[in-house]
C-alpha cells in the first residue's frame, strides 16, 4: 500500500490524466491493466467506455480528437489487446492525429521471457507511432504520461503508445504535475519570416494562382481556418483543398473549388495543372493529390508550409519552404500583405478565373439520375439537404461511399469532416463516430458506410446502445466492394475477383438484434423519408440504402496519369489508356 | 523519374541522440523501413553526464533523399541533433579494423611489411598467424584487406565510422 506521499502507479496515471485533461478513455480490460482499472471503479472523473474491439477504441478516439482538437485516449490490455491496436496507431499516424494509448504489460521482471499475454509493443509500434514509452519505474510514470501528451498533440500530431509493466502501475511511487515537467521536444511553430515576406512578393505577383490546403491546417485548429479563410478571401485566389482539409475553407464560398486528386473536380485539377504559383499549406504532396509526378503542375511556382520539415521536398520540390504552424504562418502572411498593400494583380486573375469558371461549367460531379434505382450521389445530396441545418459531423468508411461523400456533402466548418485518408481505413467511420458522439452529445453524428465496410467494426452497434449513442449509420448499399469493383472494370477488364460477397447481413434485422433501429430504401422515391425517420429517432439507427450497384465513381485520374488527363465519365474515351503504376496512384 | 537520373553520393552524418533504450532500434527501423541504405553506423555514448550518444551514420542517396533522411531523423523525438558531415565542410573520418591473416613464409614477411606501410600493428602473434591493427580512412582500411587477401586473409571485424568536423566548433 502506497504511504503518505506516494500513490500507487494506478492512483499517479489517473491523476496525469486528469492533469491533461482528459475526459474519456476508450478501453478494453484484462489482467495487466486491472490494477487501473480497479482505480477507475473508485473515482468519476474520468469516463470510461466500453467498446467491443480494441481497434475500434483507437479510432474511437481519433473520432474524439479530430472533432474537438483534443488528445484522444486509449487504454488496453498487454499482448491481444495491444495488438488489435496496430491498425488504428497506423491510421492516426497516417493522419496525423493525436492520440494517447496506454497498453498493459507484463511486470517488468517478466518481460522477455514469453510470459503470458506478453507481445514486445513498443517494438511492434514503432514504426506506427510518433513516439513510444516503456515506463520502468513508478516514480518516472507522471513524467512520461506529461511528456506523452505533449508530443501527441504539439508539432505535427500523432499517436503515443504508453507500455506500462502491471509492477509499475500496481507499485509506489511520487506525482509529479505537468508543471515540474520541461519537455524536450519543440517544433518550430513559427516561420521564418524572410521566407514569408519572399512568400507575399510571389503571391503578389501571381497570375494564375492556387491554393492547395490540407489536413494540417484542420490540425492547427479553427483559428488557422479562420485565418486561411481571411487571407484566400484578400488574394481573391482560387483555393481547393484535400480530402483531409476538407472544412478548412467554407465550401460554399464561390472561392472553393472543390476537393483536388483521384476523384477531385475537373477544375480543381485543372487549375492545380495550369497554375503559374502554387501555395501548399499543411498538405502533403499525396500520391493520391499529384497524379504522375513529372506531369504534376509543370509551369508553377510552388510554396510549401508545413509543420513537419520532412514533410517538404519529400515528394515534390518546392521553390520556397516555410517550417512552421500554418495559424502562425498565416498571421505573419497577412500581416505583411497588408503591410505592404499588395493587390492581386486583377487583370490576370480575372483572365485566370474565366478559365476556371469554363471547367466549372462541365459540372463534372453530375450523374445520371434515375428514378427507378437510388443513385449513391442522390442518396448523399439528400442526406445534405436535409441535414445541413443540422451542421452534422459526418464519418466514413472507405470505398466509393467515402469519395461520393467527400464530393457531395459540403463542409463549411472544420472538424466535421471525419475519414481515413492515408491508411485508407475500412472499419474505421463507425468507431470514429462513436467517439465523435461520445464528445458531441447533442450533435448530429453521421457514418456514411459501405455494405462491406461497415461490416470490419459492426460490434460497435453495441457499444452505441449501451451508452445512448445516437449515431446514424447511413449505408450506401452497392452490394460490392464498389471501389475494388470499379478498379476491376476499368483496369482489370470486368474481371471481378472476390469483389462480391453472396450473402450480406439483412442491416434492418442486425439493427434490431443489437436494440438499435433499422430503416431501409429501395426506391428513390423513399429516400427523402427514410432519412427524415432517421433524424426523428433519438437511437442508434442503421439506414440500408439499397443504391445503384453498377455506378461508379467520377471524375477520376486514372493510376499513372496526371491532372489534365482526368476521366470524366463512363463514355470518356481517356479513360482506356491507363498509365503504368510504377509513376503514381497505385492502390484501392 | 527525376530521382533516376540525379546523382548520387555518399554522406557522413552524425547524430547527437539521448541515450535511452530502444533509440538504436528507431534509427536503423527509419532507415529500413524508408528503404535508405546504410553503409556504415556507428554508436556509443559520448556524454555520459547527459546521457547523450553520438551515432555515425554513413548512406548515399540524391539530394532530395539525404535532405529526407536528415529531416526524418530530426522527427525522431530522442534526437537533438542531425549534422551532415559531409556538407558542412571538411571533416576527419577513421575507422578501425582488426585483420587476422594465417600462412607462414614469404607470405608472411610480405604481410608485416604492407603492414609497415600502412603502420597497421600487429596486436596478437602466433607462429602461424598475427592480427593487425588497422586505424584511417575506410578507403585505408579497404586497401590494407585488399592487399592482405592474397596473404592468407581469414577474417575482418571493423568498427564503421566515426567521423568529426574539423576546426574548433562543436556538433
Ligand atoms: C479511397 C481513397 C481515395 C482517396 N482519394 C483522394 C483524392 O481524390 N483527393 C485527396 O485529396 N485525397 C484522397 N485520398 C486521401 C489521400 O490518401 C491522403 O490521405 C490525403 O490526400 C492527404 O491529405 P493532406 O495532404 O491534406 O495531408 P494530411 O495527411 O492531412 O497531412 C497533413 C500535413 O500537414 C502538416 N501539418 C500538420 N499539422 C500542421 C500544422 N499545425 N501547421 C502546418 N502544417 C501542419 C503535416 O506535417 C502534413 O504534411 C483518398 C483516400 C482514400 C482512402
Ligand atoms: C481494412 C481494409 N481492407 C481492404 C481495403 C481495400 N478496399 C478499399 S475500398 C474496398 C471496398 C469497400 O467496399 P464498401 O465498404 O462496400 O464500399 P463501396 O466502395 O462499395 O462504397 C476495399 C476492399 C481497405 N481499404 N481496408
Ligand atoms: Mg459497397
Amino acid at each position: 500500500m502506497a504511504q503518505k506521499d506516494t500513490l500507487t502507479g494506478a492512483e499517479i496515471l489517473l491523476k496525469a490524466l486528469v492533469d491533461q485533461g482528459v475526459e474519456v478513455l476508450f478501453g478494453y480490460p484484462g489482467g495487466a491493466v486491472l490494477p487501473i482499472y480497479d482505480e477507475l471503479f473508485k473515482q468519476n472523473r474520468l469516463r470510461h467506455v466500453l467498446v467491443r474491439h480494441e481497434q475500434a477504441a483507437v479510432h474511437a478516439a481519433e473520432g474524439y480528437a479530430r472533432s474537438t482538437g483534443k488528445v484522444g485516449c486509449v487504454l488496453v490490455t498487454s499482448g491481444p489487446g495491444a495488438t488489435n491496436t496496430i491498425t488504428g496507431l497506423a491510421d492516426a499516424l497516417c493522419d496525423s492525429i493525436p492520440v494517447v494509448c496506454l497498453t498493459g504489460q507484463v511486470p517488468t521482471h517478466l518481460i522477455g521471457n514469453d510470459a503470458f499475454q506478453e507481445a514486445d509493443i513498443t517494438g511492434i509500434t514503432r514504426p506506427c507511432t510518433k513516439h513510444n514509452y516503456l515506463v520502468k519505474d513508478t516514480n518516472q510514470l507522471a513524467r512520461t504520461v506529461h511528456e506523452a501528451f505533449h508530443v501527441a498533440r504539439s508539432g505535427r500530431p500523432g499517436p503515443v503508445v504508453i507500455d506500462l509493466p502491471k509492477d509499475v502501475t500496481q507499485g509506489p511511487g511520487e506525482y509529479q504535475p505537468p508543471s515540474r515537467v520541461k519537455p524536450k521536444y519543440k517544433p518550430q511553430v513559427k516561420g521564418d519570416i524572410r521566407a514569408i515576406e519572399q512568400a507575399v512578393e510571389i503571391i503578389a505577383n501571381a497570375k494564375r494562382p492556387v491554393f492547395y490546403v490540407g489536413g494540417g491546417v484542420v490540425n492547427s485548429g479553427p483559428a488557422a481556418c479562420q485565418l486561411l479563410t481571411q487571407f484566400v478571401r484578400m488574394t481573391g485566389f482560387p483555393i481547393t483543398l484535400t480530402l483531409m482539409g476538407l472544412g478548412a475553407f467554407p465550401a460554399s464560398d464561390p472561392l472553393f473549388l472543390g476537393m483536388l486528386g483521384m476523384h477531385g473536380t475537373y477544375e480543381a485539377n485543372l487549375a492545380m495543372h495550369g497554375c503559374d504559383v502554387m501555395i501548399n499549406i499543411g498538405a502533403r504532396f499525396d500520391d493520391r493529390v499529384t497524379g504522375r509526378l513529372n506531369a504534376f503542375a509543370p509551369e508553377s511556382t510552388k510554396i510549401h508550409i508545413d509543420i513537419d520539415p520532412s514533410s517538404i521536398n519529400k515528394n515534390v520540390a518546392v521553390d520556397l519552404s516555410i517550417v512552421g504552424d500554418a495559424a502562425h504562418v498565416l498571421e505573419d502572411l497577412i500581416k505583411v500583405w497588408k503591410a505592404r498593400q499588395c493587390r492581386a494583380d486583377e487583370r490576370a486573375l480575372k483572365a485566370w478565373w474565366s478559365r476556371i469558371e469554363e471547367w466549372r461549367a462541365q459540372d463534372c460531379l453530375h450523374y445520371e439520375s434515375s428514378n427507378k434505382v437510388i443513385k449513391p450521389q442522390y442518396a448523399i445530396q439528400r442526406l445534405y439537404q436535409l441535414t445541413r441545418d443540422r451542421n452534422p459531423y459526418i464519418c466514413t468508411e472507405v470505398g466509393q461511399h467515402q469519395m461520393w461523400a467527400a464530393q457531395h456533402f459540403r463542409f463549411d466548418r472544420p472538424n466535421h469532416w471525419m475519414t481515413s485518408g492515408g491508411l485508407g481505413t475500412m472499419g474505421y467511420g463507425l468507431p470514429a463516430a462513436m467517439g465523435v458522439q461520445v464528445a458531441h452529445p447533442e450533435a448530429l453524428v453521421i457514418d456514411i458506410a459501405g455494405e462491406s465496410s461497415i461490416q470490419m467494426n459492426i460490434q460497435e452497434m453495441a457499444t452505441l446502445c449501451q451508452y445512448r449513442l445516437p449515431v446514424k449509420v447511413f449505408i450506401l448499399n452497392n452490394q460490392y466492394m464498389g471501389m475494388v469493383r470499379q478498379w476491376q472494370e476499368l483496369i482489370h477488364g470486368g474481371r471481378y475477383s472476390e469483389s462480391h460477397m453472396d450473402s450480406h447481413p439483412d442491416f434492418v434485422k442486425l439493427a434490431d438484434a443489437f436494440g438499435a433501429v433499422g430503416l431501409r430504401a429501395t426506391k428513390p422515391g423513399e429516400v427523402d423519408d427514410v432519412i427524415k425517420e432517421m433524424l426523428a429517432v433519438d437511437r442508434p439507427v442503421i439506414v440500408d440504402m439499397r443504391t445503384d450497384a453498377s455506378e461508379n465513381c467520377f471524375p477520376m485520374i486514372m493510376p499513372g496519369m496526371a491532372h489534365n488527363e482526368m476521366v470524366l465519365g463512363p463514355e470518356d474515351r481517356a479513360m482506356e489508356k491507363p498509365g503504368s503504376e510504377d509513376d503514381g496512384m497505385v492502390l484501392v | 523519374m527525376i530521382k533516376a537520373v540525379e546523382e548520387i553520393n555518399r554522406h557522413t552524418i552524425a547524430v547527437l541522440v539521448d541515450n535511452e533504450a530502444g533509440v538504436l532500434a528507431r534509427v536503423i527501423g527509419l532507415f529500413s523501413g524508408r528503404g535508405y541504405n546504410i553503409e556504415s553506423l556507428t554508436v556509443a555514448e559520448v556524454d555520459p553526464r547527459n546521457s547523450l550518444s553520438r551515432i555515425t551514420i554513413v548512406t548515399s542517396g540524391t539530394r532530395m533523399i539525404i535532405e529526407q533522411i536528415k529531416n526524418q531523423l530530426r522527427r525522431l523525438v530522442p534526437v537533438h541533433k542531425v549534422s551532415d558531415l559531409t556538407l558542412e565542410g571538411p571533416q576527419v573520418s577513421r575507422e578501425l579494423a582488426l585483420v587476422k591473416v594465417a600462412g607462414g613464409g614469404d607470405k608472411r614477411v610480405e604481410a608485416l611489411r604492407i603492414a609497415d606501410v600502412f603502420r597497421a600493428r600487429a596486436v596478437d602473434t602466433t607462429n602461424e598467424s598475427f592480427v593487425f591493427e588497422v586505424v584511417g580512412a575506410t578507403e585505408k582500411v579497404d586497401a590494407f584487406i585488399k592487399l592482405m587477401e592474397p596473404l592468407g586473409l581469414v577474417e575482418v571485424s571493423r568498427t564503421g565510422v566515426a567521423a568529426i568536423a574539423r576546426g574548433s566548433n562543436p556538433l
